[in-house]
């Protein structure tokens, strides 16, 4: 799993106050199940995404709790309405205890 | 050439778990349990969430899942024919105009996906769609 | 000695009529009198804008044999209309004289007879003289490619399409869209698209990472003829992925996307269109459906399930305009478009006869020129065939059963499972079966031939499983092939049930037991869509299987009970 973890977002570079716009997220990650079994028939142990967040200027537009049913490299795909000129702060949680994190800034017209 | 039956040869590479087709096992219960559960038997309304698959899944690793609910606090999504029928848990704030989310999710076989979405006025709506898991292969 | 046209004129007068044609002028005319290249491309040139539609050409440059469906069972809504009759039922509803040349050319019955006499169809040196009578009278006509177009031959397989798109790029389409093209590879298909002297169109193709319409393919054009504003949109296969090997194009999705089609209706009607035509790949039942939820297309041009009318399917306010296969037709389809309606239609759907109309000199030569390098190897003769070759059909084909034999016996199997597809050429009795015939019905880039045990209720759920992409009643989830072709298996198909209860009866014919759910059988088949697939093509099996038969003998297939059609 040494490659998970590298997220990608596309955020809109500006908009206009109060409008309503669409972000897209993407993470890499392998998304293990826990389900599966490898070639011994062993059960190959759960490591997934398990929470996704996205806040702005440290207000909450969506909080995911991911199940082990979300595909490998999980996407969302939401609407966020901007108030005013700031920060995305994306963040991923891994089950191995890692954060990951991304930021983008808008400008308001 | 000896393929075993998970790696079969008309599956779409997607397909996660190789379950009967003709035989779907009842993992149904399952989530109108959880959903009982949840809502201590409330009274689920209709008609208010928008939930979006597509008829047949291209791959059922990665079905895209879209759903919405104006005005909703919590959305949760469950996969009837997978083992574990929880797919996700949304929860909107403030700068969610739409209460709405696209995801991909996966299903093992043909099976009806819901949504529960719990409603501003602490109300329940609940839908459901059916997404066909198909081994293809054929198409002329 | 007579020529293949005086011979035409002779067999046509003393065809008698049946009924009346309301099949257009070419087929009465044509029965009562004689066949000529005028009488094929006439036409009162109607309205002020026209449009040219061929597709599903399936590599077939020079002319062939093609014996249309004589099963072809509708479900639902479906079961008994158009295309879903066959033969006699077929010609009676349309008023087409037996014996007809539209009989031969729309029908199956009596195929190997009337192939005698009115020859070969398609070809696209022929093709090309059409569209230049048709462009004569309407210079601006619109000439739309349904796709399909790069896929399905020798030369087209050993070149990667590329025989198919010199060609084509000669005719000069306006637009294309696309389905078979896909199992080139995307780095290929990528590749020649950003090459296309025009529009590679489908509203339909998306990025499948980020859920985003595909740069290289717009979802429409815009063209303007004579003044007038007509939209063409593009609607590429929506069950790509699943029914062909989504592993091979995996950065793209594709689906009906209907609430896209109607966005997208609307966004060339806000943008100035007075006329808008779907450049189709969804099947002639899957276009119905799309029509009558999707308001606003005037014409669908319809490709994939290789149907031929005479006349268009009419929903509500759209016609549906379906042309044939392997370059047997050319639909011309003439529209008056008025402040922004279409107030009236003629159409036609011209067969390609190719021993009666001439050839295009220059294209042939082109043709010519593909072929070239490939010549030798094609035109080898591996054995003949005392029986009528085919494979349209919804559950057998004679072709199938015997590339069925051959997966029998060349790969020892107990059972043989050959994909229901419907392109390939037929072979008339007393031919030749040469190469370049044998890849005309197995070629693509995913012949391997496998070998695997499978169990009885494996076996079973497949066949319930390609059951319902074909006989469910929502034309939504029909993806347009016909039933997998069983060798060494029989079974009995119920039509009006569901999924899971259609199938039953499943016989090992070799000993006549019935199939047991918990034993295991050994499968041969080709054309997996599994990445990593091992085995021999299938086009060396079927070669060697025929070279030690030396003659074909076409057998009736009896195992197969179909029930509830």
């Amino acid at each position: 799993m040494s490659r998970s973890g590298k997220p990608r977002v596309k955020v809109p570079k500006s908009a206009v106050v109060g409008e309503t716009i669409t972000i897209k997220t993407l993470i890499k990650h392998k998304m293990e199940s826990g389900q599966r079994r490898d070639g011994d028939g062993n059960i190959v142990p759960r490591s997934i995404i398990n929470r996704f967040v996205a806040d702005f200027n440290g207000q909450n537009i969506i909080d995911v709790k991911l199940e082990p049913s979300i595909s490998t490299n999980p996407y969302f795909a939401f609407d966020a309405i901007v108030p005013e000129a700031g920060e995305f702060v994306f963040t991923w949680y891994d089950d191995d205890g890692s954060v990951y994190e991304k930021k983008k800034k808008i400008k308001v017209e | 050439m000896a393929l075993n039956r998970r790696e079969m040869i008309w599956i779409s590479s997607g397909t996660v778990v190789w379950t009967a087709l003709g035989s779907i096992p009842s993992f149904a219960s399952k989530a109108s349990d959880l959903i009982n559960e949840l809502t201590s038997g409330a009274k689920l309304g209709e008609g208010l969430i928008d939930l979006i698959a597509p008829e047949i899944a291209e791959n059922g690793n990665a079905v895209p899942l879209d759903v919405s609910a104006e005005g909703a606090e919590q959305i949760m999504l469950f996969g009837e024919g997978n083992p574990e029928p929880i797919i996700a848990t949304y929860n909107f704030g403030p700068l969610s105009p739409s209460r709405g989310v696209s995801t991909r999710v996966r299903l093992a076989q043909t099976q009806d996906v819901i949504a529960l979405a719990k409603m501003g006025d602490s109300s329940w709506q609940i839908a459901r769609t059916t997404v066909k898991v198909t081994i293809g292969g054929c198409g002329g | 000695m007579i020529s293949r046209r005086d011979f035409l004129q002779v067999s046509m007068a003393a065809t008698a009529i049946v009924g009346a044609s309301g099949f257009g002028n070419w087929c009465r005319l044509a029965a009562q009198q004689s066949l000529s290249q005028d009488q094929l491309v006439q036409f009162d040139t109607f309205g002020n804008v026209s449009l040219i539609h061929i597709t599903d050409i399936h590599g077939q440059l020079n002319p062939i044999y093609f014996r249309e469906p004589s099963v072809n069972i509708g479900v639902g809504d479906n079961r008994g209309a158009v295309p879903h009759i066959t033969g006699a039922d077929f010609r009676k509803a349309y008023g087409i004289a037996d014996g007809s040349s539209s009989h031969y050319a729309l029908t199956s019955g009596d195929f190997s007879a009337l192939a005698q006499g009115y020859g070969r169809v398609g070809g696209l040196d022929n093709v090309a003289t059409v569209i230049k009578a048709i462009r004569a009278d309407r210079p601006e006509a619109i000439l739309l490619d349904g796709g399909d177009t790069w896929h399905g031959s020798y030369t087209c397989l050993k070149t990667a399409g590329q025989d198919m798109v010199n060609v084509m790029n000669v005719l000069k389409p306006d637009a294309m869209t696309f389905h078979w093209e896909f199992t080139l590879g995307s780095d290929r298909v990528n590749e020649i698209v950003r090459n296309l002297p025009f529009a590679a169109l489908g509203q339909n193709i998306f990025d499948a990472e980020w859920d985003e319409p595909s740069d290289l393919f717009p979802p429409y054009k815009m063209f303007e003829r004579g003044g007038t504003k007509i939209a063409v949109i593009g609607q590429a296969f929506p069950y790509l992925p699943i029914a062909n090997p989504g592993w091979m194009f995996s950065e793209y999705s594709f689906g009906i996307r209907d609430e896209n089609m109607a966005a997208m209706v609307q966004e060339v009607r806000l943008a100035g269109a007075e006329c808008v035509v779907v450049l189709s790949h969804n099947g002639f039942d899957v276009d119905k459906k799309m029509a009558s939820l999707v308001p606003g297309i005037d014409v669908i041009l319809s490709g994939h399930t290789h149907d031929a009318l005479p006349e268009p399917g009419l929903i509500n306010e759209t016609i549906i305009v379906p042309s044939g296969s392997n370059g047997k037709f050319v639909s011309r389809v003439d529209l008056d478009i008025r402040n922004g309606r279409m107030m009236g239609y003629r159409t036609k759907l011209i067969p390609i006869f190719s021993d009666v109309i001439d050839s295009d000199k220059d294209v042939a030569a082109l043709i010519s020129e593909q072929r070239a390098p490939y010549a030798t190897e094609m035109s080898e003769v591996i054995g003949q065939t005392d029986g009528l070759l085919y494979r349209r059909g919804n559950f057998n084909g004679t072709w199938d059963d015997l590339i069925c034999d051959a997966l029998l016996s060349e790969r020892d199997a107990e059972i043989a499972l050959s994909p229901g597809v419907r392109w390939g050429p037929s072979l008339i009795p007393g031919q030749d079966i040469t190469r370049e015939d044998i890849f005309g019905v197995t070629s693509m880039t995913y012949g391997q031939a496998y070998r695997s045990e499978m169990s009885g209720k494996l076996l079973h759920e497949i066949l319930e499983d390609v059951a319902d992409n074909i006989f469910n009643p929502n034309p939504y989830y029909q993806q347009g092939g016909d039933m997998v072709r069983t060798g060494g298996l029989g079974y009995s198909i119920d039509l009006t049930q569901s999924q899971g209860a259609r199938i039953s009866d499943l016989t090992l014919l070799k000993t006549g037991e019935r199939i047991d759910p918990d034993k295991s059988y050994m499968v041969a088949g080709w054309a997996s869509i599994m990445e990593g697939t091992e085995g021999p093509q299938i086009w060396d099996i079927v070669e060697n299987h025929i070279r030690k038969l030396g003659t074909v003998r076409v057998l009736e297939n009896n195992s197969i009970k179909v029930f509830g059609a």
